[in-house]
């Protein structure tokens, strides 16, 4: 299946627009299964809120944040799609800085060293084009998340030793939870990445916060952990915004990689309450749009 | 819990009225200020127009359309998106701004010690907005007045002009109090038993 830069391009640009306007139907359950067992007055009036908000968004046609965020975007290539590799990743990069010029969308990316915006969302590595590939012959799919900086600022790395065990695991969940307080913008989505190496490590957590409510760590082991975690969490009474409450986190989400006999590493990564992502898929039938 | 209406300029008196759980909606001028408008006015010596005595400013930087100046769009910004960005990374800004004569900061996740210990001594508040909530925030939001150090764009000093922004709610004021504090020490009270609800040892 030969798929078109252009068409990648025109893909790209809009799942940019419709993520941030469109919240993912498992977040939205997600709220309303916290909105019905919080037990805060104050929090479930902030919850509230946060539910109007993705209605207003809808209704008005507006961005949900006017944190528009580092865009990632995730491709998974079937085996039998016929397209360059790196006219791939500059069809997705136009379409990024098509969907900040022309909708227009705020730049939220700049130089580090320097700050300068360029204003088109883009920079020196970003937006990061992360490629993986299926046994699926005819099917590209590309997921957009567009990553906003206050879960993102709450980003840790511990390289924890075997010794500390899984304790360390936990307690590090725990003590990232209570540091964030409010700055996340809870109720957040908990990403934990176990194993690897550090920097493996990092992108299992990304992976793990910006995961679909309801799925569960494909490992047995982490599944049980995020059962564990996510009941403890949401015991430290951070709540919603920070201003207490039962509803801290959605979930809890682990991601796990084999490790080496040394190391014991932890990171988390969180994602704020506008757990925004977009996915579209190009098969022979045309472009389907999803989350 | 008091509700309170103001209309900038804010007095002392006014701001010191105001206590934690009180709720404010604000009317009239409400100036954008975040990360990089405050390293140019206090770490790089640049100067704003603005005169901000008895202002309120909030922690954002906005999603805006380039339009032709007009009476509704005096500066050629249109609002598209403005939302409210984490106060946490300005903390060390509040006491320098507000010795500017600002008397309101509106943002989210709250503000710490210094921040406080500042409202206390010069008479100022910190309004808690539910963050990600900018779809919502925006429909409170009639023009962008004026626009100063727009080199700095998206992150200039933004003047907006708002109608019925609020409810807020005062979550540090200028007795001591500060809700995020209170949260703080209930949670972090809870953690040994959070550990050891996981087993831990």
């Amino acid at each position: 299946m030969r798929v078109e830069p252009a068409a990648v391009e025109e893909v790209a640009r809009e799942l940019y627009i419709r993520a941030l306007k469109m919240l993912p139907p498992d977040v939205k359950e997600g709220f309303a299964r916290l909105a019905g067992t919080e037990t805060d007055a104050r929090a479930k009036q902030v919850l509230g809120t946060m539910i109007a908000n993705i209605r207003v968004a809808e209704e008005t046609e507006n961005l949900l944040c006017q944190d528009t965020g580092i865009p990632i975007y995730n491709v998974v290539i079937g085996r039998g799609v016929d397209i360059g590799g790196t006219e791939l990743q500059r069809a997705i990069r136009r379409g990024c800085e098509r969907a900040t010029r022309e909708y227009p969308l705020r730049s939220s990316v700049v130089h580090p060293i320097t700050r300068k915006n360029e204003q088109t969302s883009c920079g020196p590595g970003v937006p990061p084009i992360h490629i993986d590939f299926s046994d699926e012959a005819e099917k590209l799919v590309i997921e957009m998340v567009p990553k906003g900086s206050g879960s993102e600022n709450n980003s840790w790395l511990k390289m924890a030793i075997p010794a500390e065990g899984v304790d360390a695991i936990k307690t590090f969940v725990v003590d990232c939870v209570l540091d964030a307080g409010g700055k996340t913008c809870p109720p957040t989505i908990v990403g934990v990445g176990i194993g690897g190496t550090s920097d493996l490590c990092v992108a299992l957590a990304k992976r793990a916060a910006t995961r679909a409510l309801g799925t569960d760590c494909p490992d047995p082991e982490g599944a049980r952990l995020e059962r564990e975690l996510s009941e403890a969490v949401n015991m430290l009474g951070v709540g919603p915004q920070g201003l207490g409450g039962d509803s801290t986190s959605f979930a809890v989400h682990v991601e796990i990689a084999a490790t080496h006999i040394t190391m014991n590493p932890v990171a988390v990564n969180m994602q704020c309450h506008s757990a925004r992502r977009a996915s579209a898929a190009i098969t022979p039938a045309g472009v389907a749009y999803g989350y | 819990m008091a509700h309170h209406v103001l209309r900038p300029p804010i007095t002392e008196a006014q701001v010191r009225a105001l206590r934690v759980n009180d709720t404010v909606t604000l009317e009239g001028a409400l100036y954008g200020i975040r990360d990089a408008n405050l390293i140019a006015l206090f770490d790089r010596g640049r100067k704003t127009k603005f005169d901000l005595r008895g202002q309120a400013a909030i922690h954002t930087a906005p999603n805006v359309r380039k339009v032709p100046s007009s009476p509704q769009h005096p500066t050629g910004y249109a609002p598209v998106c403005v939302g409210t960005t984490t106060s946490a990374r300005m903390e060390r800004f509040t006491r320098p701004f507000l010795e500017m004569g600002a008397r309101i900061i509106v943002g989210k996740g709250g503000l710490g010690k210094g921040s406080l210990d500042a409202f206390g001594e010069l008479g100022g508040a910190y309004l808690a907005i539910i963050g990600g909530t900018a779809a919502l925030e925006t429909t409170w939001i009639e023009a962008i007045e004026d626009v100063d150090l727009d080199d700095l764009n998206p992150e200039s000093i933004w003047k907006f002009r708002v109608r019925g922004f609020g409810p807020l709610l005062v979550a540090m004021d200028s007795h001591g109090g500060s809700l995020y504090d209170e949260v703080q020490r209930v949670s972090r009270s809870r953690r040994e038993q959070t550990l050891s609800r996981l087993g831990v040892k």
